[in-house]
């Protein structure tokens, strides 16, 4: 049979689980979605009008482009600019500010920055301009980390020297971790990113569920996919109960792809990571293992360090840790929009600002 | 970025060395590393990210969901105005 993607659009259906969700909920509940993609497809299908308003959907720190530090971004400027480089990046990060410029700037100024589809295209450019140095960027979370592992392996048994990484993937554990120990903390349950969990299972956060007595769904991203794993979660909520549950089989296990994750652990290991907005948090990165250090784009350049300023308007932070919703931010829609943006996630397409902007949940 | 694509295996191959597949989205074709599913095999389902195949679909788990959703819209529809309410 086919994925069916008109049959996980059925607004019926969605309307059918959206009223089983108002006849089970008793009192307020609040429910974290991690992933960016997922809290623009809520806001796509209209789910969040949809819901009780007992059930508040807090947006999670699952956009990559809006937790990659500053210090990152930075770098990538610095190495951009170097002659015989090509710079190459998901298209997303072009437009994130670092501390004055961004990367579409300094391609204005000549730098061969280039937007690439999947990492393997990195390896093509390299293979096909052996005279210069072609730095990928490493974002994105478990999802991306795969493919970025996957092109590494290529590129050393190919024996492509000239590619490098600039490594800045992050881990969805780490970061529930973050959230849930954080006073300010309101989640009591969780979406978990169904494609996250497509490659790493959902082995990991049988702990976290444990530990803090909280309900975990991994959901995927169509609007019966996403209704269905609120439901899920609000039955838990309502019972009392706090497991890790599954509306995602179609695509995830409880083992994830071990492969996958072979291929993650074969390159990469953790390591603390900065978040932009929200700080370090440890283990929360993935750095090259010592045997494929020579693929870090750090240990190739030398790079000055630079004083890392944030617009001091941006509550991007707040908004990437669930302590506050895009509308909270006194710049929102106005000194930040999509077109003149002051922080990360009122750029990507994952970004909780950006939904908010493009899909016109205003102050009123 | 996590977001994923499915569509559907044509065939695979080997192209450097690494195993690759045609991946059909509804008309338009684009080969896809499939060295994290070496496991899969042409007419399967396959979530794309980032240019790779992630995983592989189960169809019974497919089934299965539409199946349970579509109990659950007859449970919805057979329930009262008033069970809705209370």
């Amino acid at each position: 049979m086919s994925e069916s993607p008109k049959n996980l659009r059925d607004a019926s259906l969605t309307k059918a689980i959206m009223a089983e969700i108002q006849r089970i909920t008793t009192q307020p509940w609040n429910i974290m979605e991690i992933c960016g993609g997922q809290t623009h497809a809520i806001m796509q299908y209209g789910l969040d009008q949809l819901l009780p308003p007992e059930i508040t959907l807090i947006h999670g720190p699952g956009c990559p482009v809006c937790v990659t530090s500053l210090q990152a971004i930075e770098q990538g400027l610095q190495i951009a600019a170097q002659p015989d480089v090509v710079f190459t990046t998901f298209g997303d990060m072009l437009r994130v500010p670092g501390n004055k410029a961004d990367l579409f700037t300094a391609r204005s100024q000549g730098a061969d920055v280039r937007v690439v589809y999947s990492p393997l295209d990195s390896l093509k450019i390299a293979r096909e301009n052996p005279g210069k140095q072609v730095v990928f960027f490493a974002i994105g979370f478990e999802t991306t980390a795969p493919t970025i592992a996957s092109t590494i392996l290529s590129a050393q048994k190919t024996g492509i020297t000239n590619f490098s990484i600039l490594p800045a993937n992050v881990l969805v554990p780490p970061a529930m971790h973050a959230i849930l120990s954080n006073p300010a903390n309101r989640v009591q349950g969780f979406l978990a990113a169904g494609h996250v969990c497509a490659v790493m299972g959902y082995h990991e956060y049988l702990p976290i569920a444990e530990r803090y007595q909280i309900p975990i769904v991994v959901t995927g991203f169509e609007a019966v996919d996403l209704a269905t794993g609120i439901l899920m979660t609000v039955q838990q909520l309502e019972a009392g109960q706090h497991q890790v549950a599954n509306a995602y089989p179609r695509f995830v296990t409880m083992e994830g792809n071990k492969v996958a994750q072979d291929m993650i652990y074969q390159v990469f290991e953790p390591v603390d990571r900065q978040w932009r907005g929200i700080g370090t948090i440890p283990l929360s990165g993935l750095g090259l293992r010592p045997e494929f250090a020579s693929f870090d784009a750090l240990s190739r350049f030398d790079l000055t360090q630079t004083v890392l300023r944030e617009s001091p308007l941006c509550i991007a932070g707040k908004v990437l840790s669930g302590v506050a919703k895009p509308i909270d931010c006194p710049a929102f829609g106005r000194e930040c929009t999509p077109a003149l943006p002051l922080g990360a996630p009122m750029v990507s397409s994952e970004g909780a600002c950006a939904a908010y902007y493009r899909y016109h949940r205003t102050r009123e | 970025m996590c977001l994923g694509i499915p569509g559907k295996v044509i065939n695979t191959y080997e192209q450097d060395g690494t195993l690759m597949a045609s991946v059909d989205f509804d008309g338009v074709q684009q080969a896809v590393c499939a060295a994290t599913t070496p496991e899969v095999q042409a007419g399967q389902y396959v979530l794309v990210h980032a240019g790779f195949a992630l995983n592989v679909l189960s169809d019974t788990e497919a089934e299965e969901t539409l199946k349970i959703l579509h109990d659950l819209q007859q449970f919805n529809a057979n329930l009262t105005e008033e069970d809705k309410i209370s």
